[in-house]
């Protein structure tokens, strides 16, 4: 056939891209498990950072057990720690058709309001009970999301988890350091009247060295307004859906 | 003997005289974008380099039959469903490495040095020319890369793979990481005293006037 031809161009590039997309089709579909995996190892490795349990914590935990750090282990741990698993409706009731573990933030903020759910993860640890809420919201470039701890009061912060997609390395980009996350630890949420008050990344708030734990604000990072600003906002935004849920647990402490 | 010295001038001559970027400069981009740490550096080589190998590999061997007027969209299709398999690859055995990375392997895609060995070398050469042409500038790439992210690493962080390098009594005795070497600005200049180097060690490369 001529290789010039119109018929035999289109005939080609018709061969061509079939082979690469059934390719492509087969290589998703073997890779997809291990995929989830890791995705599923990263979630789970995120929120048990949050009350305390980092990769190092972890890893030293499964080596005094003689073991190794790996899904199996962690999947393990996390089901030990983390007993309860709720997807909270908007008045803080429990909607048990839903895996909360599953629900991606992402595409449940897109729901109408009432049809979203707010996952709610509740670890018992010695003892201890902490509530993990995951985050997700806009930085100044992409998504940002993560996870918040808080102790039993529902208040005191125990810890956070922070990730991006695209903020600015060495600015945005360092809320996913330690030295930034460690910044939250202590901080509380409502104010002394119970009012809901969140945490504010501020600049310039006269407590550069965060000693002050009830002012409901750490120090923002130089340089990145916006992306601070995003992480106030996502707090806020996250946090205020759970509100009828953490009075329930104060009025049964009480 | 005449044939074998031309399989070893194939894998030899880019990683020196013919580099892809320290003498073509070509790829440049990536090479700023992800030679802040070592480890995600030599993954982003090793990518680079199976894909211009296997895509030089491809396209060499479909070189006979490819119609000249949709050749370069016939390679990039060969290219883009290299990278998305490197990709998903990545994905599924090195979750972190692959985070760091992210949007980086993708654009391999758009990276000249897969295009220009294509359009240089595959369309006219047989094919296990082109593979060992593929490995040799996907290893010119991968040299350069490592040799930057060698020093943005060490001087940038003090460490080494992850690992602390720099005694805790040098930061004691008041010595700084220097973030400026974190900085794409200061990848850009590494690469272009490694230029400089390896132009004084073979003025063969330096332009004549």
């Amino acid at each position: 056939m001529d290789r010039n031809s119109n018929l035999y161009t289109i005939l080609f590039a018709a061969v061509v891209v079939t082979v690469s997309a059934v390719l492509l089709a087969v290589a998703v579909m073997v890779l997809k498990p291990a995929q989830e995996r890791n995705k599923r190892q990263e979630k789970m490795t995120d929120i048990m950072y949050t009350i305390g349990f980092d990769q190092e914590a972890l890893t030293k935990k499964a080596a005094a057990e003689g073991l190794k750090l790996n899904y199996k282990t962690i999947e393990a741990y996390f089901k030990k720690y983390f007993l309860k698993q709720y997807a909270l409706k908007s008045d803080g009731t429990i909607d048990k058709s839903v895996n909360a573990f599953d629900i991606n933030l992402k595409t449940e903020l897109k729901k109408p309001e009432n049809k979203q759910r707010y996952p709610i993860f509740i670890a018992d640890v010695d003892g201890k009970t902490y509530y993990v809420i995951p985050l997700y919201g806009k930085g100044l470039w992409d998504d940002i999301w993560g996870y918040i701890a808080l102790e039993q009061d529902a208040n005191t912060v125990k810890g956070v988890k922070f990730g991006h997609k695209g903020e600015t390395p060495g600015l945005g980009a360092e809320i996913t350091k330690k030295w930034f996350e460690n910044q939250f630890t202590g901080e509380k949420i409502f104010d002394k009247d119970g009012t809901f008050r969140g945490i504010t990344l501020l600049k310039g708030n006269n407590d550069p060295e965060n000693k002050d734990k009830e002012d409901h604000e750490i120090d923002a990072i130089s340089g990145s307004t916006l992306t601070s600003n995003g992480v106030t906002n996502m707090i806020q935004e996250r946090l205020k859906h759970y509100l009828p849920f953490f009075k329930k647990v104060r009025q049964q402490k009480n | 003997m005449a044939k074998k010295n031309k399989w070893v001038d194939l894998i030899k001559d880019p990683l020196n005289e013919n580099n892809p970027i320290t003498v073509q400069v070509l790829g440049i981009c990536s090479a700023l974008a992800i030679t802040v740490k070592l480890m995600p550096a030599i993954v982003m080589a090793l990518s680079v380099m199976v894909v211009v190998a296997f895509s030089n590999l491809i396209v060499s061997l479909m070189r006979n039959y490819i119609p000249n007027r949709i050749r370069i969209i016939v390679q990039l299709l060969v290219v883009a469903t290299l990278v998305i398999l490197v990709d998903q690859i990545l994905k599924a055995f090195a979750y972190d490495v692959s985070k760091q990375l992210s949007v980086f392997v993708g654009l391999i895609i758009t990276n000249c040095i897969v295009m220009g060995r294509l359009e240089a070398f595959a369309l006219a050469n047989k094919p296990f020319d082109s593979l060992l042409d593929g490995i040799g500038n996907g290893a010119g790439y991968g040299l350069i890369l490592i040799i930057v992210a060698f020093f943005r690493e060490l001087l940038g962080s003090g460490t080494l793979f992850d690992k602390q390098v720099i005694p805790q009594s040098f930061y004691d005795a008041g010595y700084v990481n220097n973030a400026m070497m974190l900085l794409p600005a200061m990848a850009l200049i590494t690469v272009g005293i490694v230029i400089w180097v390896q132009r004084s060690m073979y003025p063969q490369l330096t332009e004549k006037e």
